[in-house]
């Protein structure tokens, strides 16, 4: 039972209930505004005889237990209901704006492991001089300067001032270096700090001294011994940031007019479009609750040390 | 206490003043317009310059750090509160208690990403100060709940614990005099790096539209007005973002510091 398939087995049921729960509060969310969700989607203009039927057409005259049902019916069949302002399936605007997401946080990833590896790795080799201090530093910036701040702070620089890189855009790859810099910088930050603590410690190791008895340079030890086993954690991180990761990219997109779900999410919830924001919300928790299970159950089949509880 | 802890609670120190006397240190009135002198760059009058309705941004930046703290604050106390509370029960009483809390509340609320989980909740309650508060509460007290629930399960087997039992304590009593403070120390120190996080969160948010609205002045909120200024007049971006980085950064800091000071063996090793 506790090969890979019980691993996967374990973890799919945990996740089961989680998804219940997820679902169950994206309906509910709808119930939470304030008064009633059409008339504050159609203002104080709308005649009662608009508002009772778009409330029909919505079925939001249903008992609550039945419209809860014909949630569910519906998700199940991957269908997200139609948008309130032009009555158009949720599903299809989502679709065509979460491939730019994807790639902005792919890339954002990419950037952070491409700052924080070779910098963690340098502190780390040079523990208590300048290089670790500078490494510091930087990682400490990533950290406090929040990314709402810092995309506007590199846009001055970049676009403004050295005329390098569009301010804003879509499609091209120039158009991503400052949305993925923006958003990857605090997950690089948080990374910077973990491989140097991750790499100190498994220079402590006694397979490190062996390595270097055997007569292997520095390079060699680091690089083939040490950091295979340091990036470990490194994985574990990268996929529980992905969430705060998604949570980024909502301000991201803003700053940068990105097309994606972020920038659908703010628009809709500025518009009151209640069932396109349940959409994205629901789709972006699925997300995050894929990858943090796909991190999880890799973590455990990478490091068989990791007792599943 | 290491130097950077020091710098980290004397910043914490003065930004608790401002934020207390805010009213009495704004050389300017917050909401005094002046559409003559918009954008204009920082000078002696105005050491952060005016905004895009000619407002002087030092003043706003100090009401700024009102809104801020008072937020970060107060959520850090209803989430270290409630969160004492649940998880003290969970690690105390085990069981099916321990079951509904360790493992359903807590991966249901940790499979939401924390701001999503904020922004949803005030897109459908509408945005303002209380909604924003709740919201934040909302999301913030499982990582309390977590933290105290570990600690109570390593100090409830404790033989003074045993020995209060034995002698006839009630559970409030042995959990109120003999297990809490034994658990209070890393609790404040989540604490302080708890406030960090929701100033960011706030303003975040604030950023986004839906957190504090206007006329209240928020950093967040600021930087975002101020975007659309970035060739003409960088220093609206500037000073907010200053502002917001030290915040976090001071409570960070703090946080870090008294974790050091309170355990020098454990932050040595690391």
């Amino acid at each position: 039972m506790d090969g890979i398939l019980g691993i996967l087995w374990r973890r799919l049921v945990l996740v089961i209930p989680v998804v219940w729960a997820v679902v169950t509060f994206v309906f509910l969310l709808l119930h939470l505004v304030p008064g009633d969700p059409v008339l504050a989607f159609l203002g104080e203009t709308a005649t009662p005889e608009q508002v009772a039927e778009m409330r029909h057409r919505f079925g939001l005259d249903r008992p609550l237990l039945e419209q809860y049902l014909a949630y569910w019916k519906q998700i199940a069949r991957g269908d997200l209901g139609v948008t309130f302002v032009d009555r158009r399936p949720v599903a299809e605007k989502i679709l065509s704006r979460y491939p730019a997401t994807l790639q902005l946080a792919i890339a954002a990833v990419l950037v952070a492991v491409l700052i924080a590896v070779p910098l963690g790795v340098t502190a780390a080799r040079h523990q208590g001089g300048i290089r670790d201090a500078l490494a510091s530093l930087v990682a400490l910036l990533g950290i406090a300067l929040p990314n709402f701040a810092l995309g506007p702070l590199l846009i001055l620089l970049f676009s403004v001032k050295l005329g390098a890189l569009p301010p804003s855009g879509f499609g091209e790859p120039e158009h991503l270096v400052l949305p993925a810099l923006t958003l990857g910088a605090a997950l690089a930050a948080i990374l910077t700090r973990l491989v140097r603590a991750s790499v100190l410690e498994e220079l402590r190791h006694d397979y490190v001294k062996t390595a270097r008895a055997k007569g292997l340079d520095d390079r060699t030890v680091l690089y083939r011994h040490v950091l295979r086993n340091g990036l470990i954690p490194v994985i574990t991180i990268v996929g529980l940031q992905f969430g705060v990761l998604l949570g980024g990219a909502i301000i991201t997109e803003r700053i940068f007019n990105w097309p994606g779900i972020g920038t659908l999410t703010i628009e809709a919830i500025a518009a009151r479009d209640y069932p396109l924001v349940q959409g994205c919300l629901l789709v972006i928790a699925l997300t995050y609750l894929v990858v943090n299970t796909a991190t999880d159950f890799l973590y455990r089949v990478l490091d068989p040390r990791i007792q599943v509880e | 206490m290491s130097w950077t802890g020091k710098i980290g609670w004397g910043l914490v120190v003065v930004l608790l003043l401002v934020a207390l006397w805010a009213p009495y240190m704004a050389p300017h009135d917050i909401r005094q317009q002046d559409l003559t002198a918009r954008l204009q760059p920082p000078s002696r009058a105005h050491p952060m310059g005016r905004d895009e309705f000619g407002r002087d941004v030092f003043s706003r930046v100090l009401y700024g750090a009102r809104v801020s703290l008072r937020v970060g604050i107060t959520v850090v106390a209803i989430c270290a509160s409630v969160g004492t509370l649940i998880g003290a029960l969970a690690g105390y009483y085990g069981g099916w208690t321990d079951r509904i809390v360790s493992g359903f509340l807590f991966n249901a609320f940790l499979a939401f990403p924390g701001i999503l989980l904020a922004l949803a909740m005030i897109a459908f309650l509408g945005p303002g100060v209380n909604n924003l508060i709740l919201a934040l509460s909302i999301i913030g007290w499982v990582s309390y709940a977590r933290l105290i629930r570990g600690q109570v399960l390593k100090v409830k087997e404790l033989e003074f614990v045993q020995a209060a039992r034995a002698m006839g304590a009630s559970d409030a009593r042995i959990l109120w005099r003999h297990i809490l403070p034994n658990v209070v120390q890393p609790l404040i120190v989540q604490a302080t790096l708890g406030v960090a996080g929701a100033v960011l969160a706030e303003a975040s948010l604030s950023f986004l539209g839906l957190g504090v609205q206007e006329p209240m002045p928020s950093w967040g909120k600021m930087l975002d007005s101020g975007r659309a200024y970035l060739t003409t007049a960088p220093h609206l971006v500037l000073f907010p973002g200053l502002a917001i980085a030290t915040t976090v950064l001071a409570f960070n800091f703090a946080g870090d510091g008294l974790n050091e000071w309170l355990h020098p063996q454990r932050s040595r090793s690391t």
